[in-house]
């Protein structure tokens, strides 16, 4: 169906299009560079106070001292890999809940008023417990991350096994499908959509859980410097963890979106 | 000879705020080799006749007996296609067709042969590795019903199989489904409430009355074309009898 000898007007529409795209990303970017240059030049003519907003430079320079004691990339690897632990055990483990809630409407229905309850609870309160449990560590960190992402995910994920089509389970049954056979062949693999936009809500709730279960325990990672820089006055320490946490929450959702595609590829 | 009995069938629904009768004392036959249909006003209970005939729930009382033996659960010798084709998306063309086979884990190399040559007879080889949103919906629901016969039933049921297509659509598919099923030799048993197109595809018609679903009338289609398919046969001058006898017989009103 595609054909490169287009006409004029098709040609002109086409290039309207990419001009379009480009100028969007060109304005994106120009944001990005005029906000941190103005931050910069009001920081350095004390238009802003540097004490309480911190400056890029000394951004940067903190960035250099850190990497020279080796400590940068050891505390964006804890942050990281506490959410990424954390956040794959929150899908892995509210998936399986949820597949079992599928298979029992007893179950289902038993457990519903909890679910709800769970659901609108804050999860950060149980983190004392949790650490009174497990001890202050990693470990704790990961849970609370994980008791975050959990609810959600096992109701996103039980609503989207829910709205498969009735019908194409009673064509599978009409085969004769066992009901791990209907989970196996229709459901789970039609959820896959709503699965991967839990996931995305996901990556952002486990930055939070981890965040908050470093600002209560931990000794490192980017959570620690933020509470640390704030208790020792030094901006330039939270505001480039706070930028480098930005950057990293991006990253994964990225990834996940990269996934999406992967999994989907009988959209395109 | 008989392929299908229906015998004494009642079927009640129940739920909290009452139990409807659906389906009340329907007895049936259906011959090996014809195409029968089943008419009747919306809502009568005729997709859960072929419901309770593919084994998805038992019958309050009665039996279904396909080839001498009472049907209880779903089983390889019935084929049900539904209103709309289900093809999954996530899967190609080649692979919604192996479905039932996988499911039934008789995927072998002499079904997936038999399989490429049907593929190859209805036109559709080269789209084996499409995916279905590839496809038109008339090729999807060809594509259906190949699925269906993939795990070689001895009876087709139908469920208003042409019921989701445009007009135009529906008169060429419903033409292409009567001659795969006439050239495939299978008996089948469709449920509609489009009355041409009950004449135009059966050997006989089965009207049934309001809920709760009881046996009216039955038809026995004769035209006089030769060669019979779909189209041909709504040329034939017996049609429009047939037609206006079928309408008085469904008494529909319109409130």
């Amino acid at each position: 169906m595609l054909s490169n000898n287009f006409s004029k007007e098709h040609e002109l529409y086409l290039r309207a299009v990419k001009r379009r795209k480009a100028a969007i990303i060109i304005v994106q970017i120009l944001i990005l560079i005029i906000f941190f240059v103005q931050w910069e030049l009001t920081a350095k003519y004390k238009i802003v106070d540097p004490f309480l907003v911190s400056q890029p430079s000394r951004m940067i320079k903190f960035m250099g001292k850190l990497y020279n004691e080796g400590m940068l990339f050891r505390h964006i690897w804890v942050t990281c890999y506490e959410t990424v632990i954390g956040f794959l055990l929150g899908t892995i483990v509210g998936t399986l809940i949820a597949i079992i809630l599928w298979w029992s409407d007893f179950i289902c229905k038993v457990l519903d008023p909890y679910l709800v309850v769970l659901n609108a609870l804050p999860k950060i309160a149980l983190g004392p417990i949790l650490i009174f449990w497990v001890g202050n560590g990693k470990t704790a960190i990961i849970l609370i991350a994980l008791t975050i992402s959990l609810i959600v995910t096992i109701i996103s994920v039980l609503t989207g096994f829910k709205e498969v089509d009735e019908d194409k389970i009673k064509l599978l049954k009409t085969f004769g499908a066992s009901k791990s056979q209907i989970l196996r062949y229709v459901v789970f693999p039609s959820s896959i959509p709503t699965m991967i936009s839990a996931l995305k809500i996901n990556v952002g709730l486990s930055y939070v859980g981890v965040i908050v279960g470093e600002f209560l325990v931990a000794k490192e990672g980017l959570g620690f410097l933020i509470v640390f820089g704030g208790q020792v006055a030094q901006l330039d320490m939270v505001m480039l963890s706070i930028i480098i946490l930005s950057i990293a929450a991006y990253l994964m959702y990225e990834a996940v979106a990269i996934l999406e595609k992967k999994f989907t590829v009988w959209k395109s | 000879m008989s392929k299908l009995i229906i015998e004494n069938l009642s079927m009640i629904y129940h739920t909290i705020e009452a139990e409807t009768k659906a389906i009340d004392n329907l007895s049936l036959e259906v011959l090996e080799g014809e195409f029968l249909s089943i008419i009747g006003p919306s809502g009568c209970g005729k997709s859960t006749l072929l419901s309770v005939i593919a084994g998805l729930f038992p019958p309050s009382s009665g039996r279904v007996i396909l080839d001498n033996m009472e049907i209880t659960k779903p089983c390889n010798k019935v084929g049900y296609m539904l209103q709309r084709d289900h093809l999954f998306e996530w899967r190609n063309i080649f692979s919604n067709i192996t479905l039932g086979l996988e499911i039934q884990g008789k995927c072998n190399n002499e079904s997936i042969l038999n399989i490429e040559s049907m593929l190859e007879k209805y036109g559709l080889s080269s789209f084996k590795n499409y995916y279905p949103h590839q496809l038109s919906g008339g090729m999807r629901q060809r594509v259906a019903l190949i699925r269906t016969l993939a795990i070689d039933p001895d009876i087709l049921l139908l469920d208003e199989p042409f019921a989701a297509l445009d007009y135009q659509t529906k008169l060429a598919v419903s033409e292409e489904v009567y001659k795969i099923i006439k050239q495939e030799g299978k008996t089948a048993l469709m449920v509609t409430h489009d009355i041409s197109e009950a004449i135009a595809l059966s050997d006989r018609v089965a009207v049934l009355s309001k809920r709760p679903a009881r046996l009216k009338n039955i038809y026995d289609i004769k035209l006089s074309v030769e060669n019979r398919t779909p189209l041909k046969s709504r040329e034939a001058p017996e049609f429009r009898h047939y037609f206006n006898a079928i309408w008085k017989e469904l008494d529909i009103h319109v409130e």
